[in-house]
């Protein structure tokens, strides 16, 4: 067989642009989605009981549902409820809830394992419960956990191909759009699958290298 | 030798050709016969589908019935598939064939055509209040299309870049998003269209402008210009007196489009 790939490159544009929507919309999605998952996993073990519960629904429902279902209902279903959300703004809710679900579960599990002479060692310092919170708790707990985190993230930076389904025009669906034009699948779909590889790659590999200046302590340890 | 072939071959034509009887018409055999035999599709509804009560029902299926209906005579439905249609015809098995086909210059070598019977277009779609005739008045809509279609190819071929085209993965998607108001216009077949309007009957799916015109034609064997003829008068007369259109409301909830003649 005879591999053309003129086709593909006529419509560079088109994947580096999907590329960019990508991983912007996953960066997005992951920082709002960690910042949820603090929040989250703090409130399941402190907020009020009805709270609790409601949270623990949401991290339940979300890990034991498929993503692309719960990316339809968002986009096909709400409307029904009155709820019309564009395609790109969809997309982004979606891996957001979906992304700190997970998170959360990641968070808490850490939060959970802190020892409490962690928590009484910064009382002792002085320091109000917020300032222990996030400079004694908070932070080595995710520290703990960040390669766990970075690896979510992995999983949902390449699980979000199904955001070409409903039509947001991410990496997956200017290889899609292609194929339809040229119909030179196999190196389409080549050149989608290295970009996809690259880019994961490189955000884990940055993800990775950024949690040692986040948390400096730990480079001497690994 | 390949002389004395041709020679051969051109006698035994001539032959033939004299042999068959100048005076009666293959209209005039049916009318004489009482009975007129015509190929329907089984598997392309709304054109024609075998019914929950196991009889083919469809467009093409009442214009056959129609057409005997018009000529006083019996009728017998032959099903077929669009691969064995062209052959049933030129072995005689079948008088027409009215079976949503198109009319293509590769196929007149083989059979002759009618002027068009049925509609069989890709269209824009949308609500009853939305003002859209052209592909001009789609800027600023948003238009759903199924990715790598016909409509697909033909709305990015015609659109300005002011319109926002949005691409799914299937038909299903497609209507989805048109369904649920994430899109304000509907590109797509007039069959796919009709099978919204019948399933959904509170949808609006109403066309604005017709986008690819290939209309379908009767099909008979070559050769006989009374049956033509007639087919041709039938066709004209059922468009003028509405009786098409109503078939064509009953099977694609919509009236005709404007439909060429030959």
């Amino acid at each position: 067989m005879e591999l053309n790939f003129d086709d593909v490159t006529r419509y560079g544009a088109l994947l580096i642009e999907g590329s960019i929507f990508t991983v912007v919309v996953c960066v997005a999605a992951g920082l709002v989605g960690l910042c949820l998952a603090i929040l989250f996993a703090e409130g399941q073990r402190r907020a009020a009981r009805a709270l609790r519960i409601l949270i623990r629904a949401y991290v339940e429902f979300i890990r034991n549902t498929p993503f692309i279902v719960q990316l339809f209902f968002i986009f096909f279903g709400l409307p029904s409820a009155g709820v019309k959300i564009d395609a790109n703004t969809a997309a982004f809710l979606a891996l957001t809830l979906n992304v700190s679900a997970y998170f959360t579960e990641i968070v808490r599990g850490a939060l959970e394992t802190t020892p409490k002479g962690q928590y009484e060692a910064g009382a002792a310092l002085g320091l109000r419960p917020r300032q222990v919170f996030f400079h004694v708790v908070l932070r080595p707990a995710l520290a703990k956990v960040w390669p766990a985190l970075v690896s979510q993230f992995t999983l949902v930076f390449l699980g979000s191909a199904a955001m070409s389904q409903i039509s947001a025009e991410d990496l997956t669906f200017a290889g899609q759009f292609i194929q339809s034009r040229t119909f030179r699948a196999f190196e389409v779909y080549i050149v989608v699958t290295l970009i996809y590889a690259g880019l994961a790659l490189a955000i884990r590999s940055l993800l990775l290298l950024s949690g040692g200046r986040l948390f400096p302590w730990l480079r001497g340890a690994r | 030798m390949m002389k004395r072939l041709l020679a051969l071959g051109t006698a035994a034509a001539l032959a033939l050709g004299l042999a068959v009887p100048a005076a009666a018409s293959q209209l005039d055999d049916i009318l004489e016969k009482k009975k007129i035999t015509i190929a329907v599709p089984q598997d392309f509804a709304p054109f024609g589908s075998v019914g929950p009560d196991l009889q083919p029902e469809g467009y093409d299926i009442d214009v056959a019935k129609l057409i005997a209906e018009n000529m006083g005579v019996e009728v017998e439905l032959v099903p077929v598939s669009s691969a064995n249609r062209i052959p049933y015809l030129q072995t005689g098995k079948v008088d027409l064939v009215i079976s949503s086909m198109g009319a293509t210059p590769e196929r007149a070598k083989a059979i002759w055509f009618t002027a068009a019977y049925a509609p069989f277009f890709s269209a824009a779609y949308g609500a009853d209040d939305l003002a859209v005739s052209s592909v001009a008045d789609l800027a600023g809509k948003s238009v759903g299309v199924t990715r790598g279609s016909v409509e697909d190819i033909e709305i990015s071929r015609l659109v300005s870049e002011d319109a926002d085209v949005k691409r799914y993965e299937d038909n299903g998607t497609t209507i989805a998003a048109y369904l649920s108001g994430q899109v304000d216009v509907l590109v797509t077949g007039n069959v796919v269209a009709a099978k919204i309007a019948k399933d959904m009957p509170d949808a609006q799916v109403s066309r604005k402008f017709v986008l690819r015109n290939s209309p379908c034609f009767i099909g008979l064997k070559k050769g006989d210009v009374d049956l033509l003829q007639w087919l041709n008068v039938f066709i004209m007369q059922k468009k003028i007196n509405g009786e098409l259109d109503a078939l064509a409301v009953k099977w694609f909830g919509e009236t005709l489009p404007d439909l060429p003649t030959l």
